[in-house]
């Protein structure tokens, strides 16, 4: 029964059909610029990263399976496999909670907000770190010292990492969602409200499996972000072998200590994981944004 | 939550002019509540934490930290290359954003994957990439430039692609071909059909787009880290010179300098919400 229930809830109102047919003339100007793009998509991005694939795999897969032989490197990948997880649930939970609120409700500085969500898409990863460990750092910060008496080390530990990699991964729950919601509307939560069904009800049975696309995406894309953060870990870090340094950093420390088969490996691995994300979001994207 | 609570919900997108309402709540203003407490350990208090560290010099210090030799030449690399790289997407991006939304033909899905690929892939792992084919003596293409002047564009370039392109993409498929062909067939011709009526309509996105690329090249680190060299006076970046201020434990003047970075990020993202709005006005 939830199947069906689910599968009329999610199709959106039926948009007229507008798939118009192939009308495209082929011109000259078509192949030029058919050329022009694919060619510097080719320069750009598959042919470099299709040499990371090759340099790694260049004297067989023993750079990969090195990597797992090194009891630092698996630390590594746990940490940035554990500090995504962690950015994903949080991100996922405020992300749905302030979505709704943006698109449902009414409130004084609503739009500041809306624009200042933006924000940690474009503020750099470093001045991120710089933030937080103006804020959290355990000598001087403006929180730190008290946080640090209670036994909480933020910086240049794991919550720290973890709170780095949130900031900056934030903004891309809210992106996808708030556009699906502003598109569902609220008719049929309100003939679910008439016939008797209590919030928790409404939004179990008909928001969540309406926006569940959405999150998937959001999920996705935080997800790679959360993985691929650099910057900001650098500096919250502080990068100890073992401890707190994440698989990016491996990556750097890797190439400069002039192992480049460990570094290509590593950073195939990341690759792998983020073109798969691609892939994914790419697969079933089409399906549901008509 | 309560029976009120849906009825004082209204459709997202009815335009009004009322000034501040407050539609909120027990239950979602309380959310707000934790949201808003949140939002504010992780981001608000932290930036200012940053612009008041900064203030902590006074301004005097403040000026001299930016106006440094070596730190001036490092936000205006940053600054003239990212501009530099936004002009390039302002054309190569609705270029791509033509050819996936309107030409059809073998392969095209790939180039839709390729799009997002700097967008998800990481930045260090973007700046071995970008090494592996034009920063290395056994390059296939014969080119290396790491830790030169166009490493920093090429970097710049690899990261900001996306931004443009998906700006301007939907609005392209909203586009209707009618118009067009109504122009075409009252004799218009192919350069003044593109000129009056699709470039008008992209306008937007594509400054949108362009803010954006800029912003995202103008706070650029990981990417440059192996390719760039980090040279003072040659390739080394604002990012860079921020992070070197805190090895230094010059915290005032990571703060000064990153407090350029944020004035910009904010010029950014109000000029992305005056655009929003320009649109939503006109429907």
């Amino acid at each position: 029964m939830a199947d069906t229930l689910v599968h009329d809830v999610t199709e959106p109102a039926p948009v007229p059909e507008r798939r118009r047919p192939p009308r495209v003339r082929k011109t000259p100007t078509t192949y030029a610029l058919r050329l022009v793009a694919t060619a510097y998509l080719f320069l750009l991005v598959a042919w470099p990263v299709s040499l990371v694939v090759t340099n790694t795999f260049a004297d067989g897969v023993g750079s990969i399976t090195s990597l797992f032989e090194d009891p630092d490197m698996v630390v590594a990948l746990q940490l940035s496999a554990y500090v995504a997880v962690w950015s994903v649930v949080i991100n996922t939970l405020f992300g749905v909670g302030i979505s709704l609120l943006l698109v449902r409700y009414e409130f004084p500085g609503k739009r500041l907000l809306n624009a200042l969500l933006d924000l940690p898409l474009s503020v750099s990863p470093i001045v991120v770190g710089l933030a937080l460990v103006l804020v959290y750092g355990g000598r001087n910060g403006w929180l730190g010292p008290t946080l640090a008496g209670w036994g909480l080390e933020v910086i240049f530990s794991t919550p720290g990492i973890i709170m780095a990699t949130t900031f900056v991964a934030l903004p891309l729950m809210i992106r996808e969602l708030v556009p699906v919601l502003e598109e569902i509307g609220v008719e049929q939560e309100q003939a679910a409200q008439s016939l008797g069904a209590n919030g928790l009800q409404r939004f179990w049975r008909i928001t969540l499996p309406s926006i569940r696309w959405g999150i998937v995406y959001g999920v996705v894309l935080t997800l790679a972000r959360s993985l691929g953060e650099f910057g900001a870990v650098k500096v919250v870090s502080g990068n100890v072998l073992g401890q707190t340094r994440t698989a990016t950093l491996a990556v750097e420390e890797k190439y400069l200590n002039f192992d480049q088969q460990g570094a290509y490996a590593t950073a195939f691995l990341l690759a792998m994981v983020s073109v798969a994300c691609i892939v994914i979001v790419a697969i079933i994207r089409p399906k549901n944004h008509a | 939550m309560t029976s009120t609570e849906i009825a004082a919900v209204r459709p997202a997108r009815t335009p009004r002019r009322s000034g501040p309402r407050n539609t909120l709540t027990r239950s979602s203003g309380l959310g707000l509540g934790i949201a808003m407490i949140w939002f504010s350990a992780l981001v608000l208090i932290p930036l200012a934490a940053v612009v008041v560290t900064a203030a902590d010099g006074g301004w005097q210090a403040f000026w001299n930290t930016i106006t440094g030799p070596q730190t001036a030449a490092a936000i205006r690399l940053t600054v003239f290359t990212a501009l530099g790289v936004t002009a390039v997407n302002v054309v190569m991006g609705p270029l791509i954003a033509w050819v996936l939304v309107r030409d059809r033909f073998w392969g095209k899905s790939v180039l839709e994957v390729m799009i997002d690929i700097p967008f998800a892939l990481p930045t260090i792992v973007a700046g071995l990439v970008l090494l592996s084919l034009y920063g290395n003596a056994d390059s296939p293409l014969g080119i290396d430039i790491a830790n030169e002047r166009p490493a920093v564009f090429l970097a710049f370039l690899f990261v900001t692609l996306p931004f443009v392109v998906r700006m301007v993409q939907p609005v392209l498929e909203e586009l209707e071909l009618d118009v067009e062909e109504a122009a075409a067939s009252l004799g218009a011709s192919r350069f003044t059909t593109f000129r009056r009526i699709i470039l008008p309509s992209l306008t937007p996105a594509i400054t949108a787009g362009a803010a954006l690329s800029f912003a995202r090249g103008v706070s650029e680190y990981g990417s440059l880290v192996l390719l760039s060299g980090n040279l003072p006076f040659k390739t080394e970046v604002t990012s860079v010179r921020i992070l070197s201020s805190i090895e230094n434990d010059n915290v005032v003047a990571a703060a000064s300098v990153a407090t350029v970075l944020l004035a910009i990020s904010l010029a950014v993202i109000v000029l992305l919400d005056v655009i929003q709005r320009r649109v939503a006005a006109r429907g």
